[in-house]
């Protein structure tokens, strides 16, 4: 199959899961099985005596009658076939030529709770995924330190570890999305997103027992792929609350998440938690490599670029409803995610009129810091046109710009990374929603 | 709230101590740290920086600190670049079925539409060498000599018009490239945006 062929498939089979109305856990899906239930029923009731027009006489289905799968000796438990469909998927919208620099998004209009499933969990690779075996994978910390250090993977499990809840998100999160509608969906728009229990080691133990210099300032670290993807970042992020992480959701790393160790940097832009990870060295400045000049730098007015942008600032965006879904009139729940690399969230405002009005809406616990935090609103929809948005503020007491006010400072301009921006769906007269950015 | 007080008295106690303690190490200390230390958890075997030669490519661009040894001309570098590189990158690196131009753009980012490429968005010639070392040919990272580097590197900063054809490129002249967007980048200054929560009549 032709590099476009494969291209065409994503995109069609990312259309006709948005097209499905078989889906069970879709909303417009739920409605057409009742109908089809009602239809059928109908049939049947006629036939019964004193049944009303809208009764429904269950089945017994097949499976209740039978023995069911029996357990196996051992198995890897994997999702109902019914639920197939919920796949992470690439771009459709900004389409690479080749599927090796590439990334996949997170169907987080899929995600039910905070945390992202494994399987789930959005990627973004530089050269592909390795396949490296732990027992021939080490780490060094080297170069401005008073003792050299090899870390073998048995050796980092050795250490007590930590187990932390916290959002990844990649600084391209939405570039396709500043000023017009590109994207369909909020896997498309906002996908470059997921939230997971990471488990590890704090970094500053190991940095501790290599022994800093005290002018070291800055440490770069790169990943053992064929990318070698390396990133310089400042001593005191390192030392603060950055983790050697070689588990996520309970189980070792997947290997498009790093297997079998990574490095994590907590409420930072993705790519700094460096995969494969298998060298740290310390020095006294930023080592200004592609990944932090030429990449990962923001547009700014008068032809500058702002570098080390490494913060995610709190954004938030609603899921349901969201872009290709259907809405019905009456009772709705609008449900999203909040979350900011500054802390946690303290509120969460919702606009179902284009922004002339906003109320709060209720945050499910647990809000935690640097966290997923998901919100949710009743609605009872009439049936009119409406747009629908959502308005993060975290304990920073900092509040999600919309576009208009992010492009006051900064150069909206090809390809543009930290988009946090407010995002709203547009629902139609019959009940269609749309994305209704710019 | 009393408590809350009391740990305010302690740390203004304290202060004139943590002062002294900021003089002798500009590290970050233990109190601006999320985890505490395990005591007698010290599991990393010592390693030599001969042991990690291998695995140490990294370069500190703005100076050029971490080039090897090794030098290649533009001349060279067109040999290189028709046997790894064009397959991806076409024909005089002007963009290829992979990867877009890496010629041209200097003078762009002032314009509406800005167009990345090394000769003009790099700071600093160095990122070449670190780059093309660590991660191309995609197919084949890490595979070319430190001479083919070099003489690429060359090459492409050859055809955006930054070095002669034949100039020499090594650990010494490389650094020394003036590169057009050198004092093109600001340092993180954010939040530079101040939205306000209104709640009604908004629009």
């Amino acid at each position: 199959m032709g590099q476009q062929d494969k291209i065409e498939k994503v995109i069609e089979a990312s259309k006709s899961e948005l097209q499905a109305r078989s889906s069970m856990t879709h909303d417009s899906g739920r409605r057409s099985f009742l109908r089809n239930s009602l239809a059928v029923a109908g049939g049947v009731g006629a036939a019964g005596a004193g049944a009303t027009a809208a009764a429904e006489a269950l089945q017994v289905a097949d499976y209740s009658k039978q023995m069911g799968r029996p357990i196996p000796a051992d198995e890897y438990g994997m999702p109902s076939k019914y639920e197939a469909r919920v796949k992470r998927r690439r771009s459709d919208v900004l389409v690479n030529k080749q599927n090796f620099s590439d990334w996949s998004m997170t169907p987080l209009h899929q995600q039910h709770g905070i945390t992202t499933p494994n399987g789930l969990i959005y990627e973004r690779h530089h050269n592909g995924v390795p396949d490296i075996d732990p027992d021939k994978h080490f780490l060094v910390i080297h170069g401005m330190v008073r003792k050299p250090l090899k870390l073998s993977m048995s050796d980092l499990m050795r250490y007590p570890s930590v187990s932390k809840f916290y959002f990844m998100e990649c600084s391209g999160n939405g570039l396709t999305d500043w000023l017009k509608p590109a994207s369909k969906t909020v896997q498309q728009s906002h996908g470059l997103l997921c939230c997971a229990q990471w488990t590890g080691v704090p970094l500053s133990w190991l940095l501790d027992e290599a022994g800093l210099l005290p002018e070291v300032k800055w440490l770069v670290a790169e990943g053992a792929d064929g990318s070698g993807h390396l990133r310089s970042i400042p001593v005191e992020k390192m030392l603060d609350d950055a983790l050697l992480v070689y588990a996520s959701n309970g189980e070792m790393l997947r290997a498009e998440n790093g297997y079998p160790l990574r490095l994590f940097i907590p409420g930072w832009e993705g790519n700094v938690s460096i995969k494969w990870l298998r060298r740290i060295k310390a020095g006294t400045e930023p080592w200004h490599v592609r990944g932090e000049t030429a990449r990962y730098t923001d547009p700014m007015p008068n032809g500058m670029w702002r570098q080390f942008s490494f913060v995610m600032e709190a954004k938030s965006v609603v899921t349901k409803p969201s872009g290709g879904m259907n809405l019905q009139r009456g009772f709705n729940e609008i449900e999203g995610f909040a979350w900011s690399g500054n802390g946690r969230i303290k509120a969460v405002d919702v606009t179902v009129d284009g922004g002339k009005t906003w109320q709060e809406a209720r945050l499910e616990e647990p809000v935690l810091d640097k966290c997923l935090t998901r919100f949710r609103m009743h609605w009872n929809w009439q049936g009119g046109p409406a747009e629908i948005a959502s308005r993060a503020v975290d304990s920073t007491g900092y509040v999600q710009p919309t576009v208009e006010d992010i492009k006051k400072s900064r150069a909206i301009s090809g390809f543009v990374q930290h988009h946090n921006g407010v995002f709203p769906w547009k629902v139609a007269a019959n009940g269609e929603v749309t994305n209704g950015i710019g | 709230m009393a408590s809350a007080k009391k740990i305010m008295q302690v740390l203004l106690l304290l202060a004139p101590l943590v002062g002294v303690a900021a003089c002798m190490s500009t590290l970050p200390m233990q109190a601006d740290r999320a985890h505490a230390a395990p005591p007698g958890a010290a599991f990393g075997k010592p390693v030599s920086e001969q042991d990690v030669a291998s695995w140490n490519i990294d370069i500190m661009t703005k100076d050029g600190t971490g080039l090897p040894p090794g030098k290649g001309d533009a001349v060279v570098g067109r040999t290189v670049y028709e046997q790894y590189c064009i397959a991806c990158h076409g024909e005089q690196a002007k963009g290829g079925p992979v990867f877009g131009s890496m010629v041209g753009g200097i003078g762009s980012f002032k314009t509406n539409t800005r167009v990345l490429t090394p000769g003009s968005m790099y700071p600093y010639a160095p990122i070449l060498f670190d780059y093309i070392r660590r991660a191309m040919p995609m197919n084949a990272p890490q595979s070319l000599s430190n001479d083919q580097v070099y003489a690429v590197s060359a090459y492409i900063l050859h055809l955006n018009g930054l070095v002669g054809e034949t100039d020499q490129i090594n650990a010494r002249t490389m650094p020394a490239v003036m590169m057009p967007n050198r004092n093109g980048f600001i340092v993180d200054d954010r939040p530079d945006t101040s939205a306000v929560r209104c709640m009604s009549n908004c629009k």
